[in-house]
């Protein structure tokens, strides 16, 4: 089927950043000093358990950040009036190729909330039952069946129980055979062959004393094989997490916030990070005016509360989206911008912490004998500023770029519960929330949406920190960064 | 130091002044009050005429910085600028965009946002400390890693979940306190007792996990080795001497966040519908009532400078070895 690439702005930064990541890496495998506090990280269990969970979090989000829209069938397209002989024309939704991958359970819509794995909608309803020949029949109030959530069991009472163990089972079934081929094959990919074969090697996996914990990365691997592989089988059949009220799998909601969530905790420190860098390093490296006019200017921009600054900039761009709707042709496009505003508006009233901190150090930094060497031999200012003193404190902004992440998933989610966060067609945890929230007072209460968000968040979050605990650790146990999230953290309390 | 703090609060004037002109560009340049009113009035019907009256019923009909009518002083005071923005400065804020007055609105709502505020921070602060000098007593134990495991968790668990969580506990489930509503008076205990709960939880994580790195970076230093030297026990030690001195940094860093109390929590106080700033800020944002958001903004700003310099006065109270001159 031919298809129409869409980059949309958030994926052309998202493919920048893996590029830098890219860049990043091998940089980092030519420079020993630098391999040397990555490998203490890659010694840490739950740094590396963290990792494997972030790993799957994140191509859940690459998958679904490349997008394309579908050509229409002609026939379609002749309905739509666009079919001119040759020309194909393309679905004006945008689609991603984790909507793609997800087709069987986002393309199955029931009419509105399903508790997880039911069989019959939430709600009652009135239905008609067809009458004996011709009269009109009985009106019946009872929980109507779902269109496609176990659609395929004749007697649910009887069957739901037996299918839905017997799936679970030979879903965890089929995940032990799964677990053993991906160890094997990561294990092989990091290891020479001769350790393969050693069995001192396996033995000491299975004690937990090799260097890189193998025995937590694996365990890891496992619990969320089990956890996911059921879970696939049952979203065959079943809304494994229910529907929400227009009767959309949560499943499928919570997997496309991941997305959201992640654009959200690294763009948003990737966009102002270059000014927060130049001007930390220039502020405190030329002192004078320079340093006087950037402590003022990052000294006026913090004092302007963030979640204020936040609302107003949004406010400014609604206003702007509704004057000049001819910019925005698809609703995607409209949300990926407000996307993209709102990582850049966080990012202006969060560059300001590392900054200041870039500043200190960049103050300490110039005193100190190569620096000053490089004065003497003529080195010019700006080549000092880049050569002697940036390298220096890139520890402190990496510290600082995994530090902000999960700070900044979280207020994500406050962020839209107050209305000026991702824009409401979004998927994202805050809408979800959001949404749930409304129906917290139904009687029995709607409580799946919630659970959904609460896991894939907690599990996200706590990954990251973990990670980035492990990341500060080994990089500078005694940067007290980590304080920068905290302004944020004020909008949560 | 009376010179050092005369000489901050200038500088604080100055930023003020920054503050100022940087919300009169979003406010009044990047939207010009033409679009806040097609906003308002709905974008695709709307008249020449109807947005017209709508400015001159808010006072926003006169030129932004210049007014070549007016005669003398009146061609800077006459204008936009001078009537929404510099008026601020003598804290008279105007209407707000349904007309009524945003100062008399502050001065009422002000009370029920301190009175959920000020105790969240006291006991937050307190049973932090508490807990982050328990961990630091007992580092490098069982006590001290699931500790620290725990503060990780709650701090990855976002605060609307406490919030909603809380509510479904403790006011649905076993119905002990309403789930939300305000009253004045004594009666309003009942309805605190929850958010307040709710936010010292809520703060316990990350604060309890910062305060301890301070904790331990004191126990880590040489006077505390030589304390030990003396033969002094090892709780005296920690209780006379690190607390002591790990209060230094504890306390100055929490003074910043003293007169943003005023401002309320936007999520708890909408969440439990208690009527202070925080809900008022809210539903201004929501209903893009430009003129309040304005004012907050502005009033964030104040407090936040105050606390600014509220922080480098309690240094050179608390710590003598500060000098600033």
């Amino acid at each position: 089927m031919p298809i129409l690439p869409v980059i949309l702005w958030t994926d052309a930064l998202i493919y920048l950043l893996l590029a830098v990541v890219a860049g990043f890496v091998w940089y980092v495998r030519r420079h020993a000093h630098l391999r040397a506090p990555w490998w203490r990280v890659a010694q840490t269990p739950a740094a590396m358990s963290a990792l494997v969970v972030l790993a799957l979090f994140i191509s859940v989000g690459l998958l679904d950040s490349v997008h394309f829209r579908l050509a229409l069938p002609a026939a379609q397209a002749a309905q739509a009036g666009k079919a001119v002989s040759r020309d194909v024309a393309y679905a004006v939704e945008v689609k991603s190729l984790l909507d793609v991958l997800l087709a069987s359970i986002a393309n199955r819509p029931e009419r509105t909330y399903s508790a997880p794995l039911a069989t019959h909608a939430y709600a009652r309803e009135t239905l008609d039952l067809p009458g004996a020949d011709g009269k009109p029949g009985k009106q019946l109030r009872t929980y109507p069946r779902l269109a496609y959530g176990g659609a395929h069991l004749r007697d649910p009472e009887r069957d739901w129980k037996a299918d839905v163990l017997l799936t679970g089972f030979r879903g965890v079934a089929l995940a032990l055979p799964l677990w053993l081929l991906l160890s094997l094959a990561l294990v092989a990919a990091c290891n020479s062959p001769e350790r393969l074969a050693s069995r001192d090697f396996w033995h000491a996996v299975w004690r937990g004393r090799t260097a890189v914990p193998w025995r937590a990365i694996l365990i890891t691997l496992a619990l969320l094989l089990l956890l996911a592989v059921p879970m696939i089988l049952l979203s065959l059949d079943y809304h494994v997490l229910g529907t929400d009220k227009v009767g959309l799998d949560v499943l499928y909601l919570s997997l496309k916030s991941v997305r959201t969530a992640l654009v959200i905790g690294t763009l948003t420190t990737l966009v102002m990070l270059p000014f927060s860098v130049l001007l930390g390093i220039m502020a405190g490296y030329l002192r004078g005016v320079v340093d006087d006019l950037i402590q003022y200017f990052y000294t006026t921009l913090n004092s302007i509360p963030g979640v204020l600054l936040i609302a107003a900039a949004v406010l400014v761009l609604q206003v702007y989206i509704e004057t000049h709707p001819d910019l925005f042709p698809t609703s995607a496009q409209r949300a990926d911008f407000r996307l993209l505003w709102l990582c850049i508006i966080l990012g202006i009233t969060s560059w300001t912490g590392l900054c200041r901190l870039l500043r200190g150090e960049a103050l300490k930094l110039r005193e100190l004998e190569y620096v000053q060497a490089a004065q003497a031999f003529g080195v010019s200012e700006w080549r000092i500023m880049m050569r002697h003193i940036l390298p220096n404190l890139m520890h402190i902004v990496l510290i600082s770029v995994v530090m902000d992440f999960s700070g900044l998933v979280l207020a994500e989610a406050v962020l839209s519960y107050v209305g000026v966060g991702v824009d409401p067609s979004m998927i994202s945890f805050g809408t979800m929330i959001n949404a749930a929230r409304l129906e917290m007072g139904r009687e029995p209460m709607v409580w799946w949406s919630l659970a959904s968000a609460f896991a894939f968040m907690l599990a996200l979050v706590l990954a990251a920190n973990l990670f980035a605990d492990a990341v500060r650790d080994a990089f500078d146990p005694r940067v007290r960064v980590g304080n920068g999230g905290r302004r944020l953290a004020e909008v949560e309390s | 130091m009376y010179a050092y703090i005369v000489r901050r609060a200038i500088y604080a004037v100055f930023i003020l002044i920054g503050v100022n002109l940087i919300t009169f560009a979003l406010f009044f340049k990047v939207n010009t009050p033409d679009d806040i009113a097609r906003l308002q009035l709905g974008v695709k019907y709307v008249t020449p005429e109807a947005i017209a009256k709508w400015k001159a019923d808010r006072g926003y009909d006169k030129p932004l910085l210049y007014n070549e009518k007016a005669q003398g002083w009146h061609q800077f005071t006459d204008t936009i600028y001078f009537e929404k923005s510099v008026e601020m400065f003598r804290f008279n804020f105007g209407q707000s965009d349904d007309g009524r007055d945003i100062a008399y609105e502050i001065s009422l709502r002000m009370w029920p946002s301190l009175a959920l505020a000020v105790p969240v921070f006291l006991v937050g602060l307190a049973l932090q400390i508490t807990f982050a000098l328990m961990m630091a007593f007992f580092r490098a134990t069982y006590l001290d890693f699931w500790g620290v495991v725990l503060c990780v968790v709650m701090m990855s668990i976002s605060g609307l979940f406490y919030i909603i969580g809380g509510q479904y506990l403790i006011s649905k489930l076993w119905n002990l306190v309403p789930i939300s509503g305000y009253a004045a008076g004594f009666d309003a205990l009942k309805f605190l007792a929850l958010p307040v709960a709710v936010g010292v939880i809520g703060g316990i994580g990350s604060g309890a996990r910062w305060y301890r790195t301070i904790f331990l970076e004191e126990v880590g230093k040489d006077y505390v080795r030589t304390a030990r030297a003396k033969g002094l026990s090892e709780v005296v030690v920690f209780f006379r001497h690190v607390l002591r001195n790990a209060m230094i940094p504890i306390l100055t860093g929490a003074v910043v966040a003293i007169p943003l109390l005023f401002m309320g929590s936007l999520v708890a106080e909408s969440f439990f519908g208690i009527p202070g700033l925080g809900s008022y800020t809210i539903e201004a944002i929501q209903a893009q009532d430009f003129a309040v958001v304005r004012s907050m903004v502005f009033i964030g700003s104040v407090l936040y400078i105050l606390g600014l310099l509220l922080t480098d006065i309690s240094y050179t109270l608390v710590d003598p070895r500060v000098r600033f001159d």
